[in-house]
C-alpha cells in the first residue's frame, strides 16, 4: 500500500541524531534537511562525526537517538527501502581486486536483483559514464587509485539511486582524478540527483555544494550557501608582495588602521608579503595610494574574499586540523 | 521495481528465494575470487598433502593402531582435520572484506545481509570439496584402502563436509568478532590444534591420560572421526558416533549461526 503525499518526500531528512560509543559522542543531536536536486556539503575536521552520519544514513549505524528518513523512509525501521533509494561511496574504494570493474559492477547489479541482462547494461552504461569503459575488463587489482574511486563511485550509481552519498570521495586522490570526480558530481546533479558528500577540503566544498553545512564535534555549527558563509565573516583580505622584507615594518606602519576591528596586520619576512583583513570596500586603492605616497615599492596587490578556511577558523577557532588534512 | 520484496507489519522485507538469489551471487564472487588466485589454490592443496605425508611415513611406523593400518586408521582422521582448517579461511576472508570497506558496500545495498554469510560458508565449502577429493586421492596413492559399500563412503564424505561446514560458521563468528585479519589467523589456529591433536584422528585415544582421555572421547572431532572410520574402513562401529556426532553438528550449528549472525550485524 502506497500513501501519496502532497509534495514529495524529502530527499534526506535527520533530526537531533546522536550517537554514542562508550563515553565517546560522535554525534551530538545533529538536524540536517536537503532539499531534492542539490548538492550539500558536509565539512568539518577529522572526528567531527562526518563518517557517523553517513553510516547512520546509509543504515550501516543505528543512531542511540534521534530519527533520519531517506525519501521518507525511516532508516531504522525500515531500512530496505533506504537502501534501495541510496548510492554509498566510501573512503575506501569498495571493490574487489581480483575481479574486473565490470564483474564488480554486475554483481552489484545483481544484487539488487536485476535480471542478469539488465545488470549487465547497467554495467556497461555506468562504465561508460564514469569513462572507465577501456579498463573495463581488466582486473581491479592493476587500476591506479583515482580509477579504483571511479569504480567504486560506479558501483554506488549502478541502483540509479535518488540520493547519493558521498564520504571524503577524493581523499587521498591526485588533482586531475579530483577534478575528475567533481565533473561528475556536477553531471549528477544535472540529472536530479541529490548529493551528500563529506569533505575535509573546503575548496570541494565551495566547488560542488549549493548548500555548505559545517559540523564540528558531533553537531552543525553553520549553514548556508558558500558565499553567505563567506559573507558572513564581513571581511576581505589585502595581500600586499613587496620586493623584499626590508620595506615590512614601515608597510605594516602604514597599513595598521586598515585592519578590520580585532585584527592586525601579518607580514611574513620570507615572502616580503604582508596581509590585513579589511572591511573597507576601497582597501586596495587606499592601501596603495599610502605606500606610493611614502615610496614603499610594491610587486603585487590581492584582495580576495575570505575562504572556507577562514570561515572554519572565525567558526572554531581552529584551523590546525584542516592544514594537516590539505 | 525489484523483485523478492514484500511488504509484512509496515516493513518492506525480503523474500526466501531472494536471500537465496543474494547468497548464490555471493558465493560466486567468493569462488571466482579464489580462482584468479592460483598459487593460493596450489598451497590450499599442499598442504594437507604433506600432512598425510609426513604422518604416513614418519609417525607411522610408531603409532600402534592394532589391527588396522596406520595409514587407513589415519586417513579419515587427517580429512577430518583438513576439513576443518579448510574451513578456518572463511573467518580470516570476512575480516578481510571488512577492511577492505566490501561489508560496508554490501550492507547498503538492498540485499539480504544473512546472504554475505551464506554465501560466504557456502563458498568455502565448495572449495573443501576439492581439497578434501584431492586428498583422498593421495591417501589411495600411499596405501589407503576403504573396505565399505559406495554408499557408506558417500554417507562418510557428506558427513566431512557437513562438520567443514559449522566449523566455517564458528571461523566466521571469530572473524567477526577480532576483526583484525592478523588476530583472525592466529585465534582461528589456536583452538584448533588441541582439538584436533586431542582427538582420535591420529592416534588411538586409549594411549593418552585419563583427562586427555575423557577430553578425547567426548570431542566431536573424535565422534565424526570414529564415525568416518566406520563407514570407511569398517571398524569401529559408526552407529553410535554417529548419532553423537549429528548432535555435536545440530548443537554446533543452533549456538554458532546465530551468534556469527549477530556480530554481523554489528561489525
Amino acid at each position: 500500500m502506497y500513501t501519496y503525499t502532497e509534495s514529495p518526500p524529502c530527499p534526506v531528512e535527520a533530526e537531533g541524531l546522536t550517537v554514542t560509543y562508550g563515553k565517546i559522542t560522535a554525534l551530538d543531536g545533529l538536524s540536517l534537511r536537503i532539499e531534492a536536486g542539490t548538492v550539500v556539503g558536509l565539512l568539518g575536521p577529522n572526528g567531527a562525526g562526518k563518517t557517523t552520519l553517513v553510516k547512520v544514513l546509509s543504515t550501516l549505524l543505528r543512531p542511540t537517538r534521534g530519527t533520519a528518513r531517506i525519501m521518507g523512509h525511516d532508516v531504522v525501521r525500515d531500512p530496505l527501502p533506504v537502501r534501495l533509494a541510496i548510492g554509498l561511496a566510501g573512503q575506501y574504494a569498495a571493490v574487489d581486486q581480483e575481479l574486473t570493474g565490470r564483474e564488480n559492477l554486475e554483481m552489484v547489479g545483481r544484487l539488487y536483483r536485476l535480471p542478469r541482462a539488465e545488470a549487465r547494461r547497467r554495467a556497461a552504461e555506468v562504465l561508460e559514464r564514469l569513462s572507465l569503459t577501456d579498463a573495463a575488463d581488466r582486473r581491479v587489482a592493476g587500476y591506479s587509485g583515482g580509477m579504483r574511486r571511479r569504480l567504486d563511485l560506479a558501483a554506488s550509481l549502478t541502483g540509479r539511486p535518488p540520493v547519493l552519498l558521498l564520504d571524503e570521495p577524493t581523499t587521498g586522490l591526485d588533482p586531475r582524478s579530483r577534478q575528475e570526480l567533481w565533473a561528475i558530481v556536477d553531471e549528477l546533479r544535472d540529472a536530479g540527483t541529490t548529493v551528500l558528500l563529506t569533505t575535509q577540503y573546503l575548496e570541494e566544498a565551495d566547488r560542488l555544494a549549493q548548500r555548505i553545512v559545517v559540523v564540528d564535534a558531533g553537531t552543525v555549527i553553520a549553514e548556508g550557501t558558500p558565499s553567505a558563509l563567506k559573507a558572513g565573516i564581513g571581511t576581505d583580505i589585502l595581500r600586499v608582495r613587496l620586493p623584499g622584507p626590508a620595506g615590512l615594518p614601515a608597510a605594516a606602519e602604514l597599513l595598521t588602521d586598515l585592519a578590520a576591528t580585532g585584527t592586525e596586520v601579518v607580514t611574513d619576512r620570507v615572502t616580503g608579503e604582508l596581509t590585513v583583513r579589511v572591511s573597507r570596500p576601497d582597501a586596495s586603492v587606499e592601501a596603495l595610494r599610502r605606500l606610493d605616497r611614502q615610496g614603499v615599492d610594491v610587486t603585487a596587490v590581492q584582495l580576495t574574499q575570505p575562504s572556507l578556511d577562514d570561515v572554519f577558523l572565525s567558526l572554531t577557532g581552529r584551523t590546525a586540523v584542516l592544514e594537516e588534512a590539505r | 521495481m525489484t523483485t523478492g520484496v514484500t511488504t509484512r507489519g509496515g516493513r518492506q522485507r525480503l523474500t526466501p528465494a531472494a536471500v537465496l538469489h543474494d547468497s548464490r551471487v555471493l558465493a560466486a564472487r567468493q569462488l571466482r575470487k579464489t580462482l584468479r588466485r592460483p598459487t593460493y589454490i596450489v598451497f590450499s592443496f599442499i598442504q594437507p598433502v604433506i600432512f598425510v605425508l609426513l604422518f604416513r611415513y614418519i609417525f607411522g611406523g610408531a603409532i600402534d593402531t592394532g589391527a588396522t593400518s596406520y595409514v587407513n586408521f589415519l586417513m579419515p582422521g587427517i580429512i577430518v582435520q583438513t576439513a576443518i582448517f579448510g574451513a578456518l579461511v572463511t573467518g580470516l576472508g570476512l575480516t578481510e572484506d571488512l577492511g577492505s570497506g566490501v561489508v560496508d558496500r554490501l550492507r547498503s545495498l538492498p540485499m539480504a545481509r544473512s546472504a554475505v554469510l551464506l554465501g560466504r560458508t557456502a563458498a568455502d565449502l565448495v572449495m573443501n570439496v576439492f581439497t578434501l577429493t584431492v586428498m583422498i586421492a593421495v591417501g589411495l596413492l600411499v596405501g589407503f584402502r576403504p573396505t565399505e559399500p559406495a554408499w557408506r563412503l558417500g554417507a562418510a564424505f557428506l558427513l566431512v563436509l557437513a562438520f567443514s561446514y559449522v566449523f566455517s560458521w564458528i571461523s566466521a563468528w571469530i572473524g567477526l568478532t577480532v576483526r583484525n585479519p592478523e588476530t583472525a589467523q592466529s585465534a582461528g589456529f589456536i583452538w584448533v590444534f588441541p582439538l584436533t591433536f586431542a582427538s582420535s584422528a591420529f592416534v588411538p585415544v586409549e594411549t593418552m591420560p585419563g583427562p586427555v582421555r575423557t577430553f578425547a572421547e567426548h570431542n566431536p572431532v573424535t565422534l565424526v572421526v570414529d564415525t568416518v572410520r566406520g563407514l570407511t574402513i569398517g571398524a569401529p562401529d559408526p552407529a553410535g558416533p554417529a548419532v553423537q556426532a549429528v548432535a555435536w553438528l545440530g548443537a554446533l550449528l543452533l549456538v554458532f549461526v546465530p551468534i556469527a549472525v549477530r556480530a554481523f550485524r554489528r561489525a
